[in-house]
């Protein structure tokens, strides 16, 4: 089936303005007649869940974690992209949206990118209103940084903290209208189904994380605002609760998983220590700026630093092999992510990696404090030095970090249409949890803008709109549909709990961690990912019948949550296999080893994969359908992505 | 980053506790081949799957991002809010910081406002409602002016920067003997005060979000400053004096 992106007919440039006066309303007095719920109390979900209170609905909001506050969003680092253009330095709505286009490798929706660079620039507004505490110039005014391969200075940020500020501002947003009472707020309460009457999306089913009360929740509209899945990879630099949990069950109910298999591996992380790590730190992207990345040229270098009879500081400059600045001169260590990432792991894979494991490559500010000074490095990267010698008990003033890629971001996700609508009436996707705007590669600092944007700017109109132009069945909690729903999450509950076997929980996630790592990380073939959908299949198997989880559903219970959370993500894992299977071509953070060029470039295939894979569910023993969403590109014409 | 490090050998001495009504009491497990490599939270993690493989039920503690920044993470260790590093969260904490052959104490942040909720996790919705009751200014989406129509002294920006990096977790109130919690009210009404976004608000604020505070049965302030010494991200004492002006002035005005 070919799917609809809904996307309105008209000129690009006033498409968003023009739909806007279109959509529905829903006068002021009728708004406190409908609820929505909001899954999530991230970015997109604070955010959403505030702006929608604020309008006059009533919002019931869900997190994980004791407080909305400390949703994933936090730990974002760098900053936030906006076109407001004011460094003077060429910077324009169209330059933002078409450096997104191409950075996204050209597969993402051309309309829904330009919408976000449009509203880019009052997401900042609204920040700073909200006292959200930017860094700023000594003329009082906002200061910018270039991020991750932008030739403008478009990122705002905070100190290393920006993820933090802007959750802050949202919660801030969020908590006022939990006091008026507009929103009532369930934190410690996980959602673990979806309900859907008469083929609209109308409540949910949810785990109160500390009872372990199953409990049904109707509402005229759903918002899921989950984040990313990035940690179907075990290791990741996702905080320990992010999980796929409530977009995969939305999934089994019906609704669409596009491009699963676009990953985001982050060039700069700390390298991993061992069989007990439980995370990966990142160290921002913003290091690149001053940091050189480099190897030794020669292996008996290589040897000697990993023996420790040489340091970093004994190879001479005529024998560091400083890498991206050789291949790609124009944009040097400012590569993009994806570009950064492969070049680490090619250099280890020769063999060239600077640790124990010999997967490490340096970061090095020794020229970058000879020039600017050490107190210039300090105020601007204080913080990140701080916590990586906190982690490994160096200090980068004296010697070079040693990082590697990490699972970092996931571009995949929910399918969502122009209205970030899933195929599934009612049921809308936000942040991260969508697949929308970022194509087959997120630029550095265009998450959080993401984020803001479909949680302040944009669903607020859609979902009016949605509200406004169908007809509300009032539904109640009574209904067949939610008791089927929520026997079904008791039985699968109860099912993990009587399994009784031998393995842990984390023994079979760090098991499909390192298949997905090995066959879906940085590089895929098309044997490997046939094993890959082979092998996790079988770990799923494995899973059901081996698995060990102790204690009941009826309390509170860290392991019955991980359990749900590892036997979606075994799911998950087989569909990202297929799915990258079935993308024969590279692109962004997918790189097909199949489809290169002679320099060892990705190669895409326009001709044939120039579209948006959706796939279906059609039970976990059978093979889900794929649908296609065919991407038109009227305005930014694809080219082969170069960055020598 | 040195070799794989050295092993220990540790004794654990952590509070056991069903709910918040029932009795709590000390567990001891001793801990082989802990590797000074990892974390204090992958110390905890070893241990409970050495549990869950027994059969028995895992010690619950509160984490998340595991990098310092969601204020998830709390435990006294040895007596110390967050253990023994300064400015540093439970979970940035390595094993190399103890030594071989050590016993470590740990337990839960213990305050009225701060309940008890399993092991070593308490529930602090308390500061969510401190926050409720004034953390904020009442822009709605939308209706913000231009970014720069207000320019900020990069001074006061600075300073509201270095308020607003508080992470919520606990450790000032858990650390103070009347179990205050000064440290964290003032770190939010200073940032707001600093900025002239915040300004229309401020006298409401300071009075809702003290009461609120006081509401919730966090202690007086008498001016210890064991608040600051156990704050993971080092926020300063004087917020708490810039509150009790904002208090005072605020005071005189409504007074009125
Ligand atoms: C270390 C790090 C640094 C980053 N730095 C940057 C940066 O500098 N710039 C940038 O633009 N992006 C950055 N990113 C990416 C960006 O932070 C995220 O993509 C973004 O914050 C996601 O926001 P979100 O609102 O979609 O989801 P999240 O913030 O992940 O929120 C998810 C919410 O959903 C809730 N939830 C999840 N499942 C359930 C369920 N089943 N039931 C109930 N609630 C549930 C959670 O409790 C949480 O409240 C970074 C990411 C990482 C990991
Ligand atoms: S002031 Fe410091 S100790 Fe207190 S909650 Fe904030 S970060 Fe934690
Ligand atoms: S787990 Fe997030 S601050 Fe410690």
């Amino acid at each position: 089936m070919k799917l609809n992106g809904n996307v309105p007919e008209g000129d690009l440039k006033t498409l968003w303005e023009q739909h806007k006066f279109n959509m529905k309303l829903v006068n002021p007095a009728n708004r406190r007649k409908f609820k929505a719920i909001v899954v999530g109390s991230g970015l997109a979900g604070s955010s959403a869940a505030a702006s929608l209170a604020e309008m006059g609905y009533n919002v019931d909001c869900f997190c994980i974690q004791d407080s909305p506050r400390r949703a994933h969003s936090i730990a974002a680092q760098g900053g936030i992209n906006s076109s407001k253009s004011y460094p003077n330095d060429g910077d324009s709505v169209h330059r933002l949206f078409y450096d997104t286009v191409k950075g996204g490798d050209y597969r993402a929706r051309e309309a829904n990118v330009h919408r976000l660079a449009e509203v880019s620039g009052n997401i900042i507004n609204q920040c700073v209103a909200q006292g959200v505490p930017f860094a700023r110039e000594y003329s009082g005014y906002l200061a910018n940084r270039s991020f991750g391969g932008a030739q403008v200075s478009r990122t705002f940020y905070a100190k290393g903290q920006t993820g933090q500020q802007l959750l802050l501002g949202a919660y801030s947003a969020l908590s006022r209208q939990i006091k008026s009472g507009q929103v009532t707020m369930h934190t410690r309460t996980e959602m673990l189904d979806l309900v859907m009457v008469d083929g609209k999306a109308k409540g949910i089913i949810t785990r109160n994380l500390h009872s372990g009360s199953i409990d049904r929740h109707a509402a005229d509209v759903v918002l899921l605002c989950t984040g990313g899945y990035g940690n179907v990879f075990f290791l990741s630099t996702n905080a320990m609760g992010s999980n796929v949990t409530a977009a995969w069950r939305a999934h089994k109910r019906g609704a669409y998983f596009a491009n699963p298999c676009y990953t985001q591996i982050h060039p700069t992380c700390i390298p991993v220590h061992g069989e007990n790590q439980s995370k990966l730190t990142l160290m921002s992207e913003s290091l690149r700026n001053d940091g050189r990345v480099w190897v030794p040229r020669k292996k008996e270098d290589v040897e000697a630093i990993r023996k420790g009879t040489k340091t970093a500081k004994d190879i001479a400059d005529a024998d560091r092999y400083y890498y991206l600045e050789e291949r790609y001169p124009a944009f040097g260590n400012l590569v993009p992510r994806d570009v950064a990432s492969r070049g680490a792991k090619l250099e280890c894979d020769n063999g060239l990696g600077v640790n124990e494991t010999g997967e490490a490559v340096f970061l090095d500010f020794s020229a970058a404090i000879e020039r600017d000074g050490y107190e210039a490095i300090k105020a601007r990267y204080g913080n990140l030095f701080d916590m990586y010698q906190c982690i490994t008990a160096d200090s980068p003033y004296d010697v070079p970090m040693k990082i590697y890629p990490a699972i970092h971001y996931t571009m995949g996700g929910l399918w969502v249409d122009y209205n970030l609508m899933s195929n599934l009436e009612g049921l809308f996707v936000l942040g991260e949890a969508n697949f929308s705007d970022h194509g087959a590669n997120r630029l550095g600092a265009s998450a959080l803008m993401q984020g803001l944007s479909d949680g302040y700017f944009v669903a607020p109109y859609t979902v009016s709109n949605y509200l406004g132009s169908n007809k509300q069945e009032k539904v109640s909690t009574d209904m067949p549909e939610f008791e089927a729903a929520e026997k079904a999450v008791k039985e699968t509950n109860q099912k993990l709990l009587d399994i009784n076997g031998k393995q842990s929980v984390d023994d079979i996630h760090k098991r499909l961690g390192k298949m997905m790592w090995e066959y879906c990380g940085m590089a895929r073939n098309k044997a490997g990912l046939e094993k890959l959908v082979k092998d996790t299949s079988e770990l799923r198997k494995e899973f059901w019948s081996d698995v060990s989880v102790v204690g009941e559903n009826a309390d509170l219970n860290i392991t019955l949550e991980k359990a749900g959370r590892v036997a979606d993500f075994l799911e998950l894992g087989e569909l990202m296999g297929r799915d990258a299977l079935a993308r024969e071509e590279s692109c962004g953070g997918h790189f097909r080893e199949e489809s290169q060029t002679e320099d060892n470039e990705a190669k895409r295939d326009d001709e044939n994969f120039q579209h948006v894979a959706a796939w279906e569910f059609k039970g976990a023993d059978n093979e889900p359908e794929r649908h296609i969403e065919e991407l038109e590109f009227k305005h930014c014409i694809p080219s082969q992505r170069s960055y020598k | 980053m040195s070799s794989n490090g050295k092993l220990l050998k540790l004794t654990l001495k952590i509070w056991r506790q069903k709910s918040r009504s029932e009795k709590g009491f000390i567990e001891t497990h001793e801990m082989e081949g802990i590797s000074t490599e990892i974390s204090f939270l992958e110390m905890l993690d070893t241990l409970n799957d050495q549990l869950e493989r027994s059969g028995k039920a895992p010690v619950v503690f509160d984490h998340d991002c595991r990098e310092g920044i969601c204020g998830m993470c709390s435990l006294y260790i040895n007596g110390q809010p967050h253990g023994p590093a300064k400015a540093t969260t439970t979970c940035q904490l390595h094993m190399r910081e103890f030594s071989d052959g050590e016993t470590i104490f740990i337990e839960p942040w213990r305050s009225a406002a701060f309940p008890v909720v399993r092991d070593l996790r308490v529930d602090r919705s308390s500061f969510d409602r401190i926050i409720q009751s004034g953390g904020y200014t009442s822009i709605k989406t939308g209706s913000a002016p231009d970014a720069h129509a207000i320019p900020v002294p990069k001074e006061n920006a600075d300073l509201a920067m270095d308020a607003a990096t508080c992470i919520g977790c606990g450790a000032c109130v858990a650390a103070c003997k009347n179990a205050s919690a000064s440290l964290f009210t003032s770190a939010k009404v200073s940032q707001l005060a600093l900025l002239p976004q915040g300004q229309v608000e401020r006298t409401e604020r300071a009075l809702n979000m003290v009461a609120q505070m006081d509401e919730e049965g966090f202690g007086h302030c008498t001016n210890e400053s064991e608040c600051e010494a156990a704050c993971p991200k080092e926020i300063s004492v004087e917020n708490i004096a810039r509150m009790n002006r904002e208090y005072l002035r605020a005071s005189a005005i409504s007074r009125k």
